[in-house]
């Protein structure tokens, strides 16, 4: 469970990228958030893995503050926590194994992860990472001879290798044409149906958030607008979170 | 962030971009040639007047005294080794050095200004000052040569490797943070697989040019061919002088093809 307690974020030159945020997230949830780039979706989703960090309140998961979180404890908290970005992320000169491994990095002595020495469990597990997102067969492919959407379902395993509770991701599919988007959308709900694995996505298109969302955050200038489930997020809904009527552009139709 | 239309700009097309400033360079390039030319009382008659005596320099060096080979060998051998031991250890020192200098992997001054000033510290020393310096701590031999050149190739690979680790993607860092990586784990999987192939780039190219380095540093008396160099220029042996030469461009050609194609295999 991922609690956020009045959290405000305020970047030094005086934006506010969120104002006041208190809402809970249960496990085995599938939450979409959706808002105008800008509105804060990104910083609310790195405050929970604390990529960024909050200027006031409070962010708990599994009754753990991870806002005081220090030095070892932060890394084990983030351990628990994976996360697929825009770009991928990956090491694009590595295999796909290497970066799948790297998933692991939390589990062990820095100096065993110094010489590269992983366990025969952590390759199996890796192995079955790759299987789940089904690019098995590229496991010793460097990491750019892949499609932008292979490379995308090697960052979901490399999230599944770090045996993560909970995903984070940022705007996952924005950079991946409609059909790409779909399969890595539906490993996504595989993942969280299978695994029970919570997920928490930044969404631009409006349609792939009301397909695989249980439940719809809108932000709008850092507040939080609109929070319930999929089947309540009208398209007034939607205009009121963008405060504009919806574009067509937001759509991504033909899915 | 608000969509605004955008604004057709009503005023005129743009104007060319004027012709002055590249004059203008041309006109301070001449400057300071001739400026510098003059400071130092560079002249043409002294260069003609020195003419024959060049060619007469060159005459003497044709043919090289090709049983002299085999007495070469030896020191050879010596000045390559040295090249090899002062490349790697410069290289181990380099590697660390670089990435305390660069602002993406440390991001505090306190690290990395220090570092830079040490870089640029070391890298204004010319080796042949490092090699009489080592020469007069360690004493004549290969030592202080090894030295010189590790200190020569530290400063070379870390300028050349800090700039490259400093452009690499942040993307597999900031992944390697939400993983749960401490600093040193980031480093070994966000880091080094993305620089690696640069840093033994960047290696091999100081191996050539401490090939090079290495011939002048017997110069001082830090081993290698330098001091047959000197022995046959003192002794008027110019075939001698002309075999080495002959000599080390077989050695300084072959490693350069050898170390050019590894490095393309690095792209």
């Amino acid at each position: 469970m991922i609690e956020f307690n009045h959290v405000s974020k305020v970047y030094p030159n005086g934006t506010t990228a969120l104002n006041e945020v208190d809402l809970q997230i249960e496990d085995g949830e599938f939450v979409v958030v959706v808002g105008l780039s800008g509105a804060g979706k990104s910083t609310f989703l790195r405050s929970i893995n604390r990529l960024h960090e909050v200027t006031e309140g409070e962010i708990l998961i599994n009754g753990e503050s991870i806002t005081k979180a220090r030095g070892s404890s932060l890394y084990r908290m983030r351990r628990e926590i994976g996360m697929i970005f825009q770009n991928f992320n990956l090491v694009r000169r590595s295999s796909v194994m290497r970066n799948v491994l790297s998933g692991r990095v939390g589990y062990h002595s820095t100096l065993r992860m110094i010489l590269g020495l992983f366990p025969r469990e952590d390759k199996d597990i890796a192995m079955q990472a790759l299987e789940r997102v089904n690019l098995q067969e590229k496991a010793y492919s460097r990491a750019d001879e892949l499609s932008g959407g292979q490379q995308q379902r090697v960052s979901i395993a490399r999230a599944l290798a770090q045996e993560a509770k909970l995903i984070l991701a940022d705007e996952p599919v924005a950079s991946l044409d409609p059909m790409t988007t779909k399969q890595v959308m539906d490993d996504l709900a595989r993942i969280n149906k299978e695994l029970n694995m919570t997920m928490v996505v930044n969404l631009h298109f409006i349609d792939v958030a009301r397909q695989y969302a249980t439940r719809i955050i809108g932000l709008r200038e850092g507040e939080v607008v609109f929070d319930g489930p999929v089947g309540q997020a009208t398209d007034e809904i939607f205009s009121d979170i963008y405060g504009r009527p919806v574009h067509k552009d937001e759509m991504l139709g033909e899915m | 962030m608000k969509e605004t239309p955008v604004e057709l700009s009503s005023c005129t097309p743009p104007m060319p971009p004027s012709k002055k400033k590249p004059l203008f360079t041309i006109f301070i390039v001449l400057v300071l040639v001739t400026g510098s030319g003059w400071q130092i009382g560079f002249s043409i008659t002294d260069l003609t007047a020195g003419l024959p005596e060049m060619g007469s320099l060159l005459v003497q060096l044709v043919p090289p005294d090709w049983t002299y080979f085999g007495e070469v060998t030896s020191p050879m051998m010596e000045t390559i080794q040295m090249a090899v031991l002062g490349t790697t250890f410069g290289g181990l020192i380099a590697f660390p050095l670089s990435m305390l200098a660069a602002s993406n992997i440390f991001h505090t001054n306190w690290i990395t200004v220090p570092s830079r000033l040490l870089l640029n510290l070391i890298r204004t020393l010319p080796e042949l000052l490092l090699a009489a310096l080592f020469v007069a701590i360690f004493g004549i031999g290969p030592v202080p040569g090894v030295f010189a050149l590790m200190m020569f190739s530290l400063g070379i690979i870390a300028k050349l490797f800090f700039e490259s680790v400093e452009a690499i993607d942040s993307g597999p860092m900031e992944a390697m943070t939400a993983v749960g990586a401490n600093k040193l784990k980031w480093m070994m999987f966000g880091v080094v697989p993305q620089v690696m192939s640069s840093f033994m780039s960047f290696f091999l190219y100081a191996f050539e040019i401490n090939i090079r380095a290495a011939a002048v540093l017997g110069l001082v008396g830090a081993g290698g061919i330098g001091l047959y160099y000197e022995q046959n220029l003192g002794f008027f042996e110019y075939a001698r002088v002309s075999t080495i030469i002959v000599y080390s461009l077989i050695v300084v050609l072959v490693i350069d093809f050898l170390s050019t194609r590894i490095r393309e295999k690095l792209q």
